[in-house]
């Protein structure tokens, strides 16, 4: 029997909870054991190359490749992972939120105090970079999600025992101990 | 004079409880050992009603246990499924109706929304978030009132107050608008003990004393490691 198949992205976000899914330590030898890795910043694999079985997800969606990205993952897996605060709810980056997109950009390009007035004040619009969203949308208001994994980051302990769970088959309880929003 | 205060009797939860005549139904469960989830309820204070957490039922009738007096052969309905999911349903209306970012919030660990939250297994709120545009406003020169977090639970507009009585803060406009006010040279001339009561008062982090913010380490914070309400519980025994 094959083994089951782990993607997982950043999008986002700080990459904090996939150094916190690295923080299971030597379990992770157990891991490489259990499940094979796709697509996925840990083995550097670009682009799905066969069904998944788990998504897992850190960040929330700020821009236009931010979703294409998703919609990928939603496409490719079974189950998909909402993993960490900015995924579930926008986390830092949605601190952005009630500020307009032109104004964030003003203040970043036009306005900061690190900016050289000497150089020319140019804001980036090239057709090939990513659009820049209203603001940022946590995961599951723009695909269905499966499951949620608060924190921030959520600790390696609870990204082991919902992965253990998952492999298992089981329903993921949450102790109480392992729930936490930061 | 008789020497035992009259006393009366109710279940909850077909669980029975005795208490005295004009004690809340919250109160009555409290002393008997029994929580109810609550958030603008402060010991002591003139209940408020205001956030609705501690409704429970009685006769197929929903009533707030923070306000309603309990009553002689009383059946209060508080740990049922339809009841706690309500009650949760409002933890997570409050998560989106504000700018709730745990990981930013120095109240965090000590907030009573949060542990609300973790007490009802809340992983993602059901509703959209609003992301609405609120600011954050420098109350006199101890305190800071964060907009983005109050969930009008108006306890610094009941608790806090002066040596004179004066009150500190207040409430302006009504339902969704509505927003908590402060008198700027009242609450610079608070004393340092209470302002840090007003901080303590306030339920989430809206009501910051300035310049101790993450005092505490994270494990060794209030609902770290125990669930709100399990002091009430395991008062019990």
């Amino acid at each position: 029997m094959s083994k089951p198949v782990i993607a997982t992205a950043s999008l986002a976000g700080c990459f904090g909870c996939h150094m916190s899914f690295l923080d299971i330590d030597e379990r992770i030898l157990d891991l490489i054991d259990l499940v094979e890795f796709n697509k996925s910043p840990i083995d550097d694999i670009k682009t799905f190359t066969k069904p998944v079985d788990v998504g897992i997800i850190e960040g929330g969606c700020c821009n236009s490749e931010n979703v294409e990205v998703l919609r990928e993952f939603r496409k490719h897996c079974k189950v998909l992972i909402s993993l960490g605060e900015c995924a579930i709810m926008g986390g830092l980056p949605a601190m952005r939120n009630g500020i307009p997109v032109r104004e964030c950009l003003e203040e970043a390009y036009f306005h900061s105090p690190t900016i050289d007035p000497a150089d020319p004040r140019l804001m980036p619009g090239d057709e090939d970079l990513p659009i820049i969203l209203d603001k940022v949308y946590p995961l599951h208001e723009i695909v269905k999600i499966d499951a949620y994994l608060p924190g921030c980051p959520p600790s390696a302990d609870l990204i082991w025992k919902a992965l253990t769970s998952l492999l298992e088959g089981k329903p993921l309880e949450i102790p109480y101990s392992l729930l936490k929003f930061d | 004079m008789p020497k035992t205060k009259p006393v009366l009797t109710f279940t909850i939860d077909g669980k029975k409880c005795r208490t005295s005549p004009g004690q809340t139904i919250l109160e009555a469960a409290k002393a008997n050992g029994i929580y109810i989830p609550s958030l603008c309820y402060w010991e002591g204070m003139k209940p408020a009603g205001a956030c609705r957490i501690c409704t429970v039922r009685v006769g197929g009738r929903y009533m707030a246990a923070c306000t309603q007096p309990a009553a002689e052969g009383m059946a209060v309905e508080n740990d049922v499924p339809d009841i706690q999911d309500m009650r949760k349903a409002i933890v997570e209306m409050l998560f989106v109706e504000g700018n709730h970012m745990c990981p930013t919030c120095e109240k965090s660990g000590n907030c009573e929304l949060q542990a609300l939250a973790y007490r009802f297994q809340m992983l993602v709120p059901r509703f959209p978030f609003q992301f609405p545009v609120r600011e954050v406003e420098p109350a006199g020169t101890k305190i800071l009132l964060e907009h983005n977090r109050c969930v009008k639970c108006l306890r610094c507009v009941r608790g806090v107050r002066t040596r004179d009585n004066k009150t500190v803060f207040g409430a302006l406009k009504r339902s969704k608008d509505k927003k908590i006010a402060v008198d700027q040279a009242l609450a610079s001339a608070l004393p340092e003990k209470q302002a840090r009561q007003a901080m303590d008062r306030c339920p989430v982090g809206s009501i910051l004393r300035k310049e101790v913010g993450f005092a505490v380490p994270i494990g060794k914070r209030k609902y770290d490691k125990k669930p709100i309400g399990s002091e009430i519980e395991k008062a019990e025994g």
